[in-house]
């Protein structure tokens, strides 16, 4: 890719970093570094449309360690599935093959598994070599009648957030546009009963979750002609241009792709979140209100009215386990304050957010959330995140599974909220499921068990002291079990525990 | 000897195949206090983080000199640099392995000469042992990457015999293990323990089972591995009594070894069933100069039973495996000794180790392959890492989860598959999986002309139509 392209996608005046003296993305430190790379973030964003072949060009590094590896789910075809990558040998790098090898790929993947379309991902390899993959592409699908889409994001070219952008760039050139809706099955609309097309960008269906959302859609009239990329197909991408609204769930990574689809077909769009029970009634509301529909703004009332009360009650008997429990937040974008308004929801405190890949409006949002000392985290190091759960008394730390097992080697308990994870939380049946999982971890017997020194270890609580030690004192609801009770002598951050450990240690060992 | 055939098709399909790149970064992870810094782009660091952190279920320290689109271009020889100033001021860790990725080798990167000019620019880092290896992504798997990391940390760390001052059997007790990237944690544990109930004292190069065998530590956090070989050991490794080598891709470091330091050393290819084990405590009773302990006896009697009671299962059972070599010729032979027939045998990359497996032919290849070989052939049971999951899936047969990456199982990154007792668990897993295909179940057969109930007699299904 060009370097000018590049840049071009960088300057995203959609995005509030721009309006800084510098991009928002900096260059990568060496030697400090963490986050995917640029074609990372593309097959991210891509590869949840499953009726498509998607190919990995170059060596095994690319592919060999990140295919088959997200939460995403499809209700129909798992050819996403299928990693396919060029494997590029040594003998193709230096002989120059590479090309060849594409091509013939190309056709191998067609022959197998006759896919609605092939995504060719250019890797760092034949990037540097050169390989001219946009003209072995277009003859690929000259030849051989399917479409073959260039996603160009060698990793070198920057972040995972450009890869995101770099994909949704290909998506709005290469595809949106490129058919019509299929028509309405018949009878669905009556008098008073029209229905909208829509698109969600950026949402990915983890673990299912955009099937909580999509009944209450159904059910309101809005037709979802295409998620960006969450279970969609290649046909429902090409219609894209079609859709009335769009939304941007919960991530500014393709935030290009409804600027784009805004000035080339007119659409609005909005930014939203399917996260919290406010959120996505204010999701609805907001389709309803951009659709200006005023039957559509009723039935969207009625809706919201009967399932918020709906998972009010749901929730009831959760919130009396979480309220006033103390969170800390790391995650990226906009997942920064959508999520805060869920775990506020349920009566949690957020003590903390990450602001890392969060823009001046993510951060106004926050500030309108948590008050204006809000504490924002830009520098997420784990050392760093468990020194503030120390400080704060933080019950629990809700981040990205990178950083789950940091979380519990410090015996913190732990939500993962990004891409790997098994459980859906968007919509109000999603809100459930979080609180569920919420209360699954923070509730946990094994908190106490783990904090325990073996009851024949000289000094009793061994992590209890060294806490002390460092913020003094220490004696947070962390240990304390879901009756607000201390959950064990042991538990107590106080000086006195040695002799009360000693006690309970003679008690298991009885027992 | 097997046929080996090579790869002939454009596109690799669901890849058996993890990159050298990454097998560098394991052997790393099986030193104390250490970490990787991949030469190369972000996400290069970024995919093997992840693809560990899910195997392992462990927090994994691994570090990227993060080249971007100027530096691929013009060099990337600050970053080198750069990166490694900064891993060394912020966490002061006692080895950092440096394996370089295809980009940085595409683009020419030569890390020997960027490590010395490290050296020369930040000598008060002096005493922090830097090990560059050459690992591009495209030469090679993950058992190459790792064996190659090894042998560079060798010729790194361990100086000759007369330059050090160690002797052969100076440590009487000592016995160095040379572990290929095929042994997990699990098999690490259970060797070691072996070797003790000998007198002996293993050190385990590279030591996974200390590092990553998923233990709760005291400190709450650490940017380095907790746990693994000391690096000080290895300039110790020369006193030891001698060597043992576990894996045929070991072989190159262990001539290496022997070389600087003279102590002799014993190879086995892999220690999976009676034979390999037997070899190996044939062994260890003559370094130790003693009988073998009645509780190892116990263990090859109780392996020995286990093959009778499971031969009946095992015996003519059709197997499917798929996994880089060494792991690849330790099931098949472990399958032969009990009569079962690896008819499908996949490798991720030729290694001269393949010649030993025992099986008819070897495909190098992917995951595809080996679905298209098992179900060519009749496979009953697939063996190979939860990405063959699927392929079992869709060829309706059991599959036991072996190698690299196991992400659906917890745990599974912990078992133990050698010696007398890791064989025997292996041998009933695979016999229960075979149990399940209720082979040679004899469907009823019902006579129409029998006086059974309506319902029980044949011939229904003519006379309803």
């Amino acid at each position: 890719m060009n370097p000018k392209d590049i840049a071009a996608l960088l300057d995203e005046p959609a995005c509030a970093h721009n309006q800084k003296a510098k991009s928002g993305c900096a260059r990568p430190k060496p030697g400090t570094t963490a986050g995917g790379c640029a074609f990372d973030g593309a097959q991210i964003a891509l590869l949840p449309i499953a009726d498509v072949a998607h190919i990995v060009h170059g060596a095994i590094g690319c592919a060999g360690s990140s295919w088959d590896n997200r939460g995403t789910r499809s209700s129909g075809p798992q050819l996403f599935k299928i990693g396919m990558t060029t494997d590029l040998t040594e003998h193709d790098v230096i002989m120059g093959r590479g090309e060849k090898r594409l091509f013939h790929s190309i056709k191998q993947a067609i022959d197998s598994y006759r896919p609605a379309a092939v995504f060719v991902y250019n890797t760092c390899i034949p990037a540097l070599t050169g390989d001219d993959v946009a003209a072995v592409c277009e003859e690929a699908e000259r030849r051989w009648g399917t479409p073959v889409v260039l996603v160009d994001a060698a990793g070198f070219y920057g972040t995972k957030n450009l890869g995101n952008r770099i994909a949704g760039e290909a998506m709005v050139r290469q595809v949106c546009g490129t058919r019509e809706p299929d028509p309405l099955p018949e009878g669905i609309e009556r008098s008073g009963f029209k229905v909208h097309d829509i698109s969600l960008i950026g949402e990915y269906n983890i673990a299912g979750e955009l099937w909580h959302v999509l009944p209450l859609l159904d059910e309101l009239g809005l037709r979802v002609l295409c998620t960006l990329s969450g279970d969609a197909r290649f046909r429902e991408v090409q219609t894209m241009h079609c859709s009335e609204v769009n939304m941007m769930v919960c991530s500014k990574a393709m935030i290009n792709v409804a600027r784009k689809l805004a000035e080339a077909f007119g659409t609005p769009w909005f930014e939203g979140s399917f996260y919290g029970v406010q959120d996505v009634s204010k999701a609805l509301r907001d389709f309803a209100r951009l659709i200006g529909d005023p039957d559509l703004s009723a039935r969207t009332e009625a809706l919201i009215a009967r399932e918020e009360a709906r998972v009010d009650a749901a929730l009831a008997p959760w919130r009396e386990s979480l309220e006033g429990r103390k969170v800390l937040l790391y995650t990226g974008g906009v997942k920064s304050w959508s999520i805060v308004s869920a775990l506020q929801n349920l009566g949690m405190t957020v003590v903390a957010t990450g602001t890392r890949k969060s823009t001046e409006d993510d951060k106004a949002r926050i500030r309108e959330l948590m008050g204006d000392d809000a504490l924002m985290i830009e520098d997420g190091n784990p050392r760093a995140l468990i020194n503030l759960v120390w400080e704060h008394g933080v019950d629990m730390l809700i981040a990205g599974g990178r950083n789950m097992y940091t979380a519990l080697k410090a015996r913190i308990p732990f939500l993962d909220i990004n891409q790997e994870r098994e459980f859906g939380y968007a919509g109000y049946a999603g809100m459930v499921e979080l609180a569920r999982q919420l209360c699954l971890t923070i509730e946990s017997p094994v908190w106490e068990a783990v904090r325990r020194s073996a009851p024949w270890a000289a000094g009793g609580n061994r992590r209890a002291v060294s806490l002390e030690t460092v913020v003094g004192g220490w004696g947070s609801p962390l240990v304390q079990g879901s009756d607000g009770r201390r959950s064990g002598p042991c538990a107590s951050g106080d000086g006195s525990q040695s002799e009360a450990c000693a006690d309970a240690g003679v008690e298991v060992s009885h027992a | 000897m097997p046929e080996i055939i090579k790869r002939s098709k454009a596109l690799s399909v669901n890849p058996l195949k993890a990159s050298a790149t990454v097998g560098a970064a394991l052997a790393f992870l099986g030193f104390r206090r250490a970490i990787s810094m991949l030469h190369g782009s972000q996400g290069c660091m970024a995919f093997g983080k992840v693809f560990f952190v899910r195997h392992f279920r462990e927090p994994i320290p691994l570090q990227t000199s993060a080249m971007d689109q100027v530096s691929s271009v013009m060099g990337a020889d600050e970053n080198l640099v750069e990166g490694l100033k900064t891993i060394c001021e912020k966490s002061r860790p006692d080895l950092i392995g440096v394996p370089t990725t295809g980009l940085a080798e595409t683009q020419g990167a030569d890390v020997a000469r960027l490590v010395r000019r490290f050296r020369e620019q930040h000598p008060k880092f002096a005493r922090i042992s830097v090990v560059p290896v050459s690992t591009p992504d495209f030469i090679g798997c993950m058992e190459t990457g790792y064996a190659v990391a090894v042998r560079a940390a060798i010729q790194e760390l361990v100086p000759p015999a007369d330059q050090a001052g160690t002797r052969p059997a100076r440590r009487p007790r000592q016995v160095n293990l040379l572990a290929g990237s095929h042994l997990t944690p699990g098999d690490l544990e259970a060797l070691k323990d072996l070797i003790e109930l000998f007198g002996l004292q293993p050190v385990v190069l590279p030591d996974l089972s200390d590092s990553l065998d998923g233990h709760l530590p005291e400190q709450d956090f650490s940017p380095l591995t907790v746990g693994g070989t000391p690096v000080g050991e290895l300039a110790q490794l020369g006193d030891a009594l001698a060597t043992l080598v576990v894996g045929a891709s070991m072989y190159p470091a262990a001539d290496l070894l022997a070389e600087r330091t003279g102590v002799p050393d014993f190879r086995f290819p892999h220690l999976m069933g009676l034979d390999a084990t037997d070899a190996l405590v044939a062994t260890l009773a003559e370094i130790a100069g003693g009988p073998v302990p009645a509780k190892v006896e116990r263990q090859r009697a109780q392996l020995q039973d286990a093959m009778l009671d499971c031969h009946f299962m095992l015996g003519m059972s059709r197997f499917a495996v798929g996994a880089d070599p060494d792991l690849l010729v330790g099931f098949s032979e472990l399958l032969a000794g009990m009569g079962a027939e690896t008819v499908a045998a996949v490798a991720a990359t030729n290694a001269p180790a393949l010649r030993q497996v025992a099986a008819d032919r070897v495909q190098i290849g992917d995951l595809e392959d080996l679905e298209h070989m098992a179900r060519e052939q009749g496979a009953e049971v697939l063996i190979g890492s939860s990405h063959a999951a699927h392929s079992a899936q869709r060829l309706g047969i059991p599959h036991l989860r072996a190698g690299f990456p196991l992400y659906d199982r917890v745990g599974a990154y912990q078992h133990t598959w050698v010696g007398y007792q890791g064989s025997r668990q292996t041998l009933f897993d695979l016999a229960n999986l075979v149990l399940r295909l209720e082979k040679g179940e004899i469907q009823p057969y019902r006579s129409r002309l029998s006086q059974k109930p309506q319902g029980e007699r044949g011939g229904a299904e003519e006379q309803a139509a």
